[in-house]
């Protein structure tokens, strides 16, 4: 508990230098923000106007003062986009992103956890080299070349998933709860609502995770093959217990641990590729947001958008790391390793 | 653990040769590795002396043949055409240039950096300046490294360079890590203990006694990483952030190319195609690199 609180404590401390990070990015690197929020032809007293309303004008730490403060009350400013507060495009925004990732981390730990389970269990047979070949597939496409075979194959040739938007034309959003549209449905009961976003989430999530779930299957094939060699699991052997039982009781668990800390750097990416995949979907999540944030050097919308990936990644840390104390008892009991 | 023997006095040409024989003994053992190696120099030259092996060399500016556009792949066009008529694999071919720079370039920059950061962190560990320097590389991984580079280079001008410089951003300080790792687990060792008493300077010690042993490391993540690298390259320009047009960027190829599926599917899928196998061909290098330097039984 005491590791927890001070693990919190230095991933806050890094939130606050991811912020000094962005702001310094966003304010050194040449281009004038304000200019090109409001096109070359904008009246040089209007940019300056603006300027001042985004303390363009003040000396930088200064700037980053007067937007810390705000930001701590949940005030990340106002987007030159859209014109509105940042904060409120992000809590638009952000749950259909949350909704993708949460489907693909499913798919992407089970499937690869599953996969890499069967190869140890069938090892050197046909099954075997079947995921060895589908890892090497997924490791070397990335998610965007996924995205557009899939576009291509069931947006056209196979027209039974949808490859665009949220929702079907002519079927109503859902009443106003999470923001995730599938939650929402079902939520308000509304079954066919929810079979329609549901679809819409299948491909992007697949085009996303594949990759993860790739390298996650080849870490536990890995992990696992080298812990079979190990005296438990030959005593398991000796004692008559049967092999599903020893692979899923005895082996599978220590053999987690490697995968799970990969499967928290894949979360995160799965993040950053949303950025390209999003686009490719035409899926009004928080990374096509962002990056509409970026093409337009809209800067506080580019800071909202990187500090709240910035928290969501804390937190998949966070959870990793219970995860990890669970699984390993030497992290457990000896109150941590670092 | 190996040291670095290039310079020990005593030892001749002929041991050398030895060794190389040996190091090629142990990359070949995996079939892959060859398959690795064969892609990668294809891809090198490919690029290099594009104006030689491309079927249309001068298809890789800005040259437009609208009575040639959207040809599918045939025996004239191998790759089919663009939409403005011009050669696709000539123009994939002129891409690897881009691409093999790009992953150069961000390397060149990286590793000095990140290998610097991490000596010093990792000798001085209990000092207050490496925590420090390995809080700054936290704050750097604090987000998912694509989100970095496409906000760094967002906010530049989309040009080679800038996003070189974007990408090392994201990426340096997975080395510093990396090196940190090593020297702080390498410093108590006998042979740095022994070089402190001997009197040894900081400098020697740092890049004579402890880089030396984390070189094999260092090459190994190299060749892997120079696919990732230009993969993250690619996604810059898949979403206009890379070299401009008219110079061929095999992101920017995509991202066109994936606005004509599924009718003109050559433009996109064979640029992909191209991405795809030169992650694989570094991939499958830099395990033999792997085998090569680090499996000492």
């Amino acid at each position: 508990m005491k590791r927890l609180i001070k693990r919190l404590a230095s991933y806050i401390l890094v939130l606050f230098g991811l912020s000094i990070l962005v702001f310094i990015i966003g304010r050194v690197l040449p281009g004038d923000p304000a200019r090109q929020a409001l096109g070359p032809r904008a009246p040089e007293a209007t940019v300056e106007a603006l300027k001042k309303e985004m303390n363009l004008d003040k000396p930088i730490v200064v700037q980053y003062g007067l937007w810390l403060k705000d930001a701590v009350q949940g005030d990340l400013g106002n987007s030159l986009l859209s014109r509105r507060p940042v904060t409120q495009d992000i809590i638009q925004y952000l749950p259909a992103t949350i909704e993708i990732v949460i489907l693909a981390g499913i798919l992407m730990a089970v499937g690869g956890i599953l996969l890499g389970i069967l190869a140890t269990k069938y090892s050197h047979t046909w099954f075997d080299g079947f995921v060895r070949v589908l890892s090497y597939l997924g490791i070397v496409a990335p998610a965007f070349v996924w995205a557009i075979i899939f576009i291509l194959v069931f947006g056209y040739s196979l027209p039974i998933l949808p490859t665009t938007g949220r929702l079907s034309l002519g079927i109503a959003p859902p009443p106003t709860i999470t923001r995730m549209f599938t939650a929402d449905y079902l939520l308000s009961g509304n079954f066919a609502g929810f079979k329609d976003a549901f679809m819409h989430l299948i491909l992007p999530a697949i085009s996303l995770m594949l990759g993860g779930m790739a390298q996650a299957a080849r870490m536990t094939r890995t992990t696992m093959m080298d812990n079979s060699d190990k005296d438990y699991v030959l005593a398991n052997k000796a004692y008559g217990v049967s092999e599903n039982r020893t692979l899923f009781k005895y082996l599978l668990k220590p053999s987690m641990i490697p995968t799970v800390s990969v499967l928290a750097v894949d979360i995160a990416a799965l993040f950053g590729n949303a950025f390209l995949v999003e686009q490719l979907f035409n899926y009004p999540g928080l990374s096509r947001y962002g990056m509409q944030a970026m093409l337009n050097k809209d800067l506080f919308a580019i800071s909202g958008v990187v500090i709240t990936l910035g928290i969501i990644v804390m937190v998949v840390n966070i959870i990793v790391d219970l995860i990890v104390t669970y699984l390993d008892p030497r992290v457990r009991l000896m109150g941590g390793s670092e | 653990m190996s040291t670095n023997h290039a310079s020990t006095p005593g030892i001749t040409k002929r041991d050398r040769l030895e060794g190389l024989k040996r190091a090629w003994y142990k990359f070949s053992l995996n079939k892959m590795s060859i398959v690795g190696l064969v892609i990668v120099s294809l891809i090198l030259i490919l690029g290099v002396f594009q104006p030689l092996i491309a079927p249309y060399p001068e298809h890789a500016g800005a040259y437009v043949n609208f009575s040639a556009a959207n040809q599918p792949p045939s025996s004239q066009y191998i790759l089919g055409t663009d939409t403005v008529g011009r050669d696709i694999l000539s123009r994939i071919f002129y891409a690897f240039r881009g691409a093999l720079l790009m992953g150069l370039g961000v390397e060149a920059f990286i590793i000095p950096l990140g290998t610097i950061v991490g000596l010093i962190a990792g000798y001085w560990k209990e000092k207050w300046f490496s925590t420090a320097l390995m809080r700054v590389t936290d704050i750097f991984l604090a987000v998912p490294p694509l989100v970095l580079a496409l906000v760094v280079s967002a906010l530049m001008r989309p040009t080679l360079f800038n996003s070189m410089m974007a990408v090392s951003i994201a990426w340096w300080p997975m080395y510093a890590r990396m090196i940190y790792g090593m020297t702080s687990s390498m410093r108590n060792e006998l042979f740095v203990k022994s070089a402190e008493l001997l009197g040894a300077s900081k400098f020697h010690i740092l890049f004579r006694e402890i880089l030396p042993n984390c070189l094999g490391q260092i090459f190994t993540k190299m060749t892997l990483d120079m696919g990732w690298v230009i993969l993250m390259g690619a996604s810059l320009s898949f979403v206009g952030l890379g070299e401009q047009p008219p110079t061929p960027a095999l992101g920017t190829m995509v991202s066109d190319g994936a606005k004509y599926l599924p009718d003109q599917w050559w433009i996109a899928i064979f640029p992909s195609i191209a991405i795809m196998v030169i992650i694989l061909g570094f991939n499958f290098l830099g395990d033999g690199v792997k085998d090569m330097l680090t499996s000492e039984e």
